[in-house]
């Protein structure tokens, strides 16, 4: 059997054989090489490759990803890690201004391999300002190439393929993913950043998903196979470029689409999704295409709150069976759950 | 400015008494913290009393205060409201943000409390701009910011103390070094030899400092500096030497992590700012053991109050979350 191994330590051992590769390569952000980590992402990398290759840096995000990016001009290939995507925010300007087009504007003269992890999550009253998911933002911005892996093997491999790409690649990892275990070839392989990928074939609809969202859709397929529904769980991966080969196909023999996403529903991945088929595949289409993603409300700190704003595999399995205009329904949810749903795992007792 | 202003006894009482009581409901915190019903990210500032008793000593009620997430003991000693705060952290409905924010977002309007944020010195050019909106206004209220020595490190921070040296603002900086940025010490984030108070005065703020772990010394700088900022001299930055005993964020001690020395540690807990304080009032006459224990007593019932309302106190309701997006 293939090795297993969790989704932090594929990201670690992507890291690790980056830094081994290519002296070129070098991580960097607040707490890179801390006694924790990033939340064990980076853990013991310093010990390894020294302090010039796995670094801290002064609280300064706006400058050090210009600093960075200056780096990368000259030759090296950084990979720049944020904690959480509310703090990236200070980088906004160099990253949408400068990363995004200085080799578009440049006439094609200059290249900025740029890798930056944003880390997005939820739960344990992250509240407003810790815990938003802001990919749409920046799969917004021509030059950017934002992705979402969601299991060990493709963090692993798309951490690795973005190092190597010369264009800025943003790479959104979701803390409850960090836990999850699968296989994970000891190699040093990439993995496509265009490509999304078929987590479950089905014929009934197409669950399209990122991130995090993609398991809570594997749960959502299993409670709708348990009502003889076949659904098909589409992992995006990436969303700039986004694969609308696969995609299209998916829709094209199921007929029917719901997409879920970590983020804000409003102008969010999951109305693009839904553009894009509907302006090209809107014939195939038996019944309107639905969504699911946070309602537009900024994060609410209390668990109370909290429990109704993140959506669950229960609420995409109960819009698959709206979209398909079925009359079966889901057994009711077990009523002695009466914990708090703000935890990845039970193993979690805060705070983050 | 400063270097002069020595507190009357009935105010060194009021410090020690906040102090001892921004104390005693962190230590409350960290001990009910595990029973995992405070569901929020929580920056306890044990260790780091004084420079709030200090500072809010010179406050009056209209004065305003912006912090950052540290901010429990600039909420209490600012007189922010010590049952909402609890509830808040418990994620009630009667907490001081109904719940919404968590331990990293108080807010108490009536005291002056003007809100906290964690984003790293986001607060500072958001308190200059109510610094500048007082003196438009015509006011004479003074604006207090605290942060720490990481944020000095945001652009944020040099942008906005250049716009209120450019504009005589009302504002008084106040950092709190505790020397570290979560785990990350200064050699990794700061040139060796600058000092943070250093940066104040190319900016035409004043630039002060001492050790914030001494409420008197504290005091002594707050009086020039608030009073500069209320007579029209312009803004003044004090930067306070201090000590975070616990971990970043959570109840813990992490003396474990190795990312400090226990030698450190130790150091730093022997200048416990409440404990020399106490002793420094009784040598001097101030304190007696009698007033000492009817503090703690008073402290301890208070706490208790207000745990007992926090803990009781209904969660919202659903419909509250979708609530308050916009003014309504
Ligand atoms: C823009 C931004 N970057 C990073 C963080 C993560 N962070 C939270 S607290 C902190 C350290 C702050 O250190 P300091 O300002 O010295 O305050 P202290 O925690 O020591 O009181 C960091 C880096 C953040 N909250 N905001
Ligand atoms: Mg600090």
């Amino acid at each position: 059997m293939e090795r297993q191994i969790r989704y932090v330590e594929a990201l670690r051992e992507a890291q690790a054989q980056i830094l081994r590769s290519d002296p070129d390569t070098y991580v960097m952000g607040l707490g890179v090489p801390g006694p924790t980590g990033i939340f064990g992402t980076t853990k013991g990398l310093q010990e390894e490759f020294g302090s010039d290759r796995v670094l801290d840096m002064p609280s300064s995000e706006n400058a050090m990803t210009g600093i960075a990016m200056g780096t990368a001009l000259m030759g090296k290939r950084p990979i720049f890690v944020h904690m959480r995507v509310d703090f990236a925010l200070l980088s906004i300007e160099p990253l949408v201004n400068q990363a995004a087009k200085w080799h578009y504007m440049y006439g094609g003269k200059l290249r900025a391999p740029l890798t930056i992890r944003m880390i997005i999550g939820r739960g344990w009253g992250q509240g407003p300002q810790h815990s938003q998911s802001l990919q749409a933002w920046f799969a917004h911005v021509p030059g950017l190439k934002v992705v979402m892996p969601t299991t060990p093997h493709d963090a692993k491999g798309m951490l690795i393929a973005a190092v190597e790409d010369d264009a800025p690649v943003i790479v959104f990892e979701h803390r409850w993913l960090y836990n999850i275990k699968g296989p994970v070839p000891e190699d040093m392989y990439r993995v496509p950043l265009d490509k999304a990928a078929v987590m479950r074939a089905g014929k009934d609809i197409t669950l399209a998903a990122t991130s995090y969202m993609t398991l809570e859709s594997m749960k959502a397929a299993e409670m709708l196979a348990d009502l003889d529904i076949d659904a098909e769980v589409l992992d995006l991966r990436s969303l700039s470029p986004l694969d609308t080969d696969t995609l299209l196909d998916s829709v094209g023999r199921t007929r029917h689409l719901l997409v879920s996403d970590t983020g804000q529903e409003e102008y969010g991945v999951t109305a693009e999704v839904m553009a894009v088929v509907a302006e090209r595949a809107f014939n195939a289409l038996a019944a309107p295409p639905r969504r699911i993603a946070m309602p537009h409300v900024p994060t609410p700190t209390t668990p109370a709150l909290a429990d109704l704003y993140y959506p669950r595999a229960r609420q995409i399995a109960q819009a698959a069976l709206e979209a398909l205009g079925s009359s079966r329904t889901l057994p009711p949810e077990d009523s002695a759950d009466t914990a708090w749903k703000d935890a990845p795992d039970p193993s979690f007792t805060g705070p983050y | 400015m400063g270097g002069s202003s020595v507190a009357q006894p009935d105010v060194r009482l009021r410090m020690y008494r906040q102090m001892l009581r921004i104390r005693l409901v962190e230590e409350a915190i960290a001990r009910r913290y595990p029973e995992q019903e405070m569901r929020c990210p929580t920056h306890l500032c044990i260790g780091q009393e004084a420079p709030p008793a200090g500072v809010s000593a010179h406050l009056e009620a209209d004065d305003l205060v912006f912090t950052g997430h540290r901010s429990h003991g600039h909420y209490l000693a600012k007189g922010g409201d010590l049952a909402a705060m609890l509830a808040e952290l418990y994620g009630r409905e009667t907490g001081c943000a109904h719940g919404k924010g968590g331990s990293q977002h108080l807010i108490d309007l009536d005291c002056g409390f003007m809100g906290s944020a964690p984003i790293l010195a986001s607060t500072i050019s958001v308190g200059v701009g109510a610094a500048w909106g007082a003196q438009m206004n015509g006011e004479n209220r003074v604006v207090v910011i605290y942060f720490g020595d990481g944020a000095t490190e945001q652009g944020v921070f040099h942008e906005a103390m250049n716009f209120a040296g450019t504009r005589r603002l009302p504002v008084v900086f106040v950092c709190e070094n505790n020397l570290y940025s979560v785990h990350s010490a200064m050699d990794v984030r700061q040139p060796a030899g600058r000092a943070i108070h250093e940066l104040a005065p190319p900016h035409r703020v004043a630039g002060l400092s001492g050790d914030g772990n001494d409420a008197d010394v504290v005091y002594d700088l707050a009086a020039g500096a608030v009073a500069g900022a209320r007579g029209g001299e312009g803004p003044s930055l004090i930067e306070l030497a201090t000590y975070r005993w616990l971990e970043h964020c959570g109840p813990n001690d992490d003396t474990a992590l190795n990312y400090r020395s226990a030698e450190e540690i130790a150091v730093w807990k022997a200048r416990d700012p409440v404990a020399r304080y106490r002793e420094r009032l009784a040598e001097e006459g101030v304190l007696t053991d009698a007033l000492d224990s009817r503090y703690a007593a008073e402290i301890a019932d208070e706490i208790e109050g207000a745990f007992g309302f926090a803990r009781q106190s209904p969660f919202p309701t659903p419909d509250a979350l979708a609530r308050h997006v916009f003014p309504g």
